[in-house]
């Protein structure tokens, strides 16, 4: 009875000194980023493609699910609003939902699964082989040439993908509330102009994506550059990446929707 | 605290390492002389890897000093070891290429990166290092269109692209045809005639190294078993060179990993 006591609390213990391990290597690896972003900025062009490769690559699938997730919100909202007699309404309910929430959660969810999950892979084969090493001893940091240029790509592409995801649902939601259903055009438009405000919502919505895509980035080089070198341990990161990735973005969502939305009314 | 000489390039003392709490190196004292060819050799699994990693400052000792040019190698920062590194190349077991970048590319990335130099030129010097190692041909290739041994050449033309002064080998003959062991052999003996080079070597290819080198290093144990010129290992009676020399499965270089009793494993005793 004892020792299996004994047994449960050091398995936990490990559990927890484990976990307060490895949050204490990302906090050293975030680190050595930081200080190595200065070189990587200074090379744009390898930020650039890694942009295309991460950024450009995944419009098609954000500006889809955009317009799909619009589409739904009107259908889901008009049902709603028409209720009340406030139909006119769907544009702001729509725009906010989009700007403030879905734009950047969304595409920040899709980005993991599409974009960061393969960034994983490649620095985690990268290491495995050697070519990280290669790059080391050839006395160019790799943190500098390949791992910070990723992250950054992370964190300028996800703002723009959630600007493009949102405009995606507005017209969605143009297409269903306005085009099908028959609300008025003009009113759809100007309820939306006069209560989508620049800096709660445009503003918000983009530090909110940008702190996204800070985390996102970091947790997909962290993974790749950790990844034990073998075939199983690549793909463990990999799926790590999307999971630690789509739970961390939907916890920070919380924290700062409570942050900047909190005491608003 | 260690007494350095011009004339020595890399120089060990009482370097201990070990993995986790697994020594591999026990006391390693080894100096090699500027221009020197040497030979690496010992068991799979010996520390020959390890002690290349050592001596590029992949690795740090738990004990003992690594000197590389007059510089403590594990004290050095990290700028500080780069500026060590640009003078240091290494041929890695497996050619470590880039993948996403072609053959061309592969070798213009040490000029493009830690050099200034016009594109021009780097095409230049870039044909000239792949046309040293026959393949000028093939420069269009991604890695993984080429043969192992099309790899290792390739990557030996990356690796002495910037003209380094110490040059660590790792495994270069395995696995490639007798033609490019000689070609490489060739090659290894010119970089160092030309450009005063010193070699490390690992390898196990005996027939080849001991027309290259100037000294043969025998690993053992995590200890340096032997230390001798080539003509002495044709002739040794020492059963672990003649064990290596003559291809001897068992002798004093266990063949196997040491683990618990075969028959007591098999019987699940
Ligand atoms: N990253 C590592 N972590 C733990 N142990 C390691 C690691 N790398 C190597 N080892 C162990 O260290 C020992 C020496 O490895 P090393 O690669 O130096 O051998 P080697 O002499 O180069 O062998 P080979 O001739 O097969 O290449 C091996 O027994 C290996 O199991
Ligand atoms: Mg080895």
């Amino acid at each position: 009875m004892s020792a299996y006591f004994i047994r449960l609390i050091s398995t936990l213990g490990h559990l927890v000194t484990s976990r307060i391990d490895r949050l204490g290597l990302v906090a050293r690896f975030a680190g050595l980023l930081l200080v190595s972003l200065r070189i990587a900025l200074g090379r744009l062009s390898l930020i650039f493609r890694e942009v295309y490769f991460s950024g450009v690559r995944s419009l098609s699938i954000v500006a889809v699910s955009g317009l799909f997730v619009g589409m739904v919100l009107a259908v889901q909202g008009y049902e709603v609003l028409q209720r009340y007699g406030s139909a006119e309404s769907l544009g702001v309910i729509v725009a906010l939902s989009l700007v403030r929430e879905l734009g950047p959660v969304v595409t920040a969810l899709l980005f993991a699964g599409r974009a960061s999950s393969a960034v994983t892979a490649e620095i985690g084969l990268m290491r495995a082989t050697e070519q990280l090493a290669a790059m080391d001893m050839m006395a160019v940091d790799p943190i500098s040439r390949v791992v910070a240029p990723r992250f950054l790509a992370a964190v300028f592409s996800m703002p723009f993908l959630a600007a493009i995801f949102s405009t995606a649902g507005v017209i969605g939601a143009w297409i269903i509330g306005v085009k099908l259903i028959g609300i008025d055009d003009g009113a759809f438009w100007s309820q939306m102009q006069a209560n989508v405000d620049v800096r709660i919502d445009v503003l918000n919505g983009l530090v909110k994506s940008i702190v996204f895509g800070t985390s996102v980035g970091l947790i997909s080089v962290f993974e790749g550059y950790f990844a034990a070198p073998t075939a199983e341990g690549i793909a463990t990161a990999t799926t790590r990446t999307v999971v630690i990735s789509s739970l961390s973005v939907l916890l920070l969502d919380l924290l700062l929707t409570v942050m900047m939305f909190r005491g608003l009314s | 605290m260690t007494s350095f000489h011009e004339s020595e390039m890399i120089a060990l003392k009482d370097v201990c390492f070990s993995y986790a709490d697994r020594p591999i190196l026990n006391g390693i004292d080894l100096t090699i002389k500027r221009g020197e060819i040497i030979a690496i050799m010992g068991g799979s699994g010996g520390g020959k890897t390890t002690l290349l990693g050592l001596i590029a400052g992949r690795l740090k000792p738990q004990s003992g000093s690594v000197l590389v040019n007059g510089f403590e190698v594990p004290k050095l920062r990290q700028t500080e070891l780069y500026g060590l590194r640009r003078k240091i190349g290494m041929l890695f077991q497996f050619g470590a290429l880039f993948t996403d970048l072609n053959v061309f590319d592969n070798v213009a990335f040490p000029y493009r990166e830690q050099t200034n130099l016009p594109e021009e030129m780097i095409r230049t010097l870039v044909l000239l290092k792949l046309e040293a190692v026959g393949l000028r041909g093939a420069k269009d290739l991604m890695p993984a269109e080429l043969s192992g041994g099309m790899a290792r050449r390739v990557a030996l033309a990356r690796a002495v692209a910037l003209d380094p002064s110490v040059m660590l080998y790792d495994e270069p003959f395995t696995g490639l045809d007798p033609i490019s062991v000689g070609i490489i052999g060739r090659l290894i003996k010119r970089l160092n005639r030309a450009l005063g080079m010193t070699s490390v070597i690992v390898t196990h290819d005996l027939n080849e190294t001991l027309r290259l080198v100037d000294r043969v290093v025998v690993l053992s144990q995590g200890k340096i078993h032997r230390d001798m010129a080539p003509e002495e290992i044709r002739s040794t009676d020492d059963p672990f060179i003649r064990q290596f020399a003559d291809g001897l499965p068992d002798g004093p270089v266990p063949f196997h990993y040491p683990g618990r009793d075969y028959w007591s494993e098999l019987m699940g005793q």
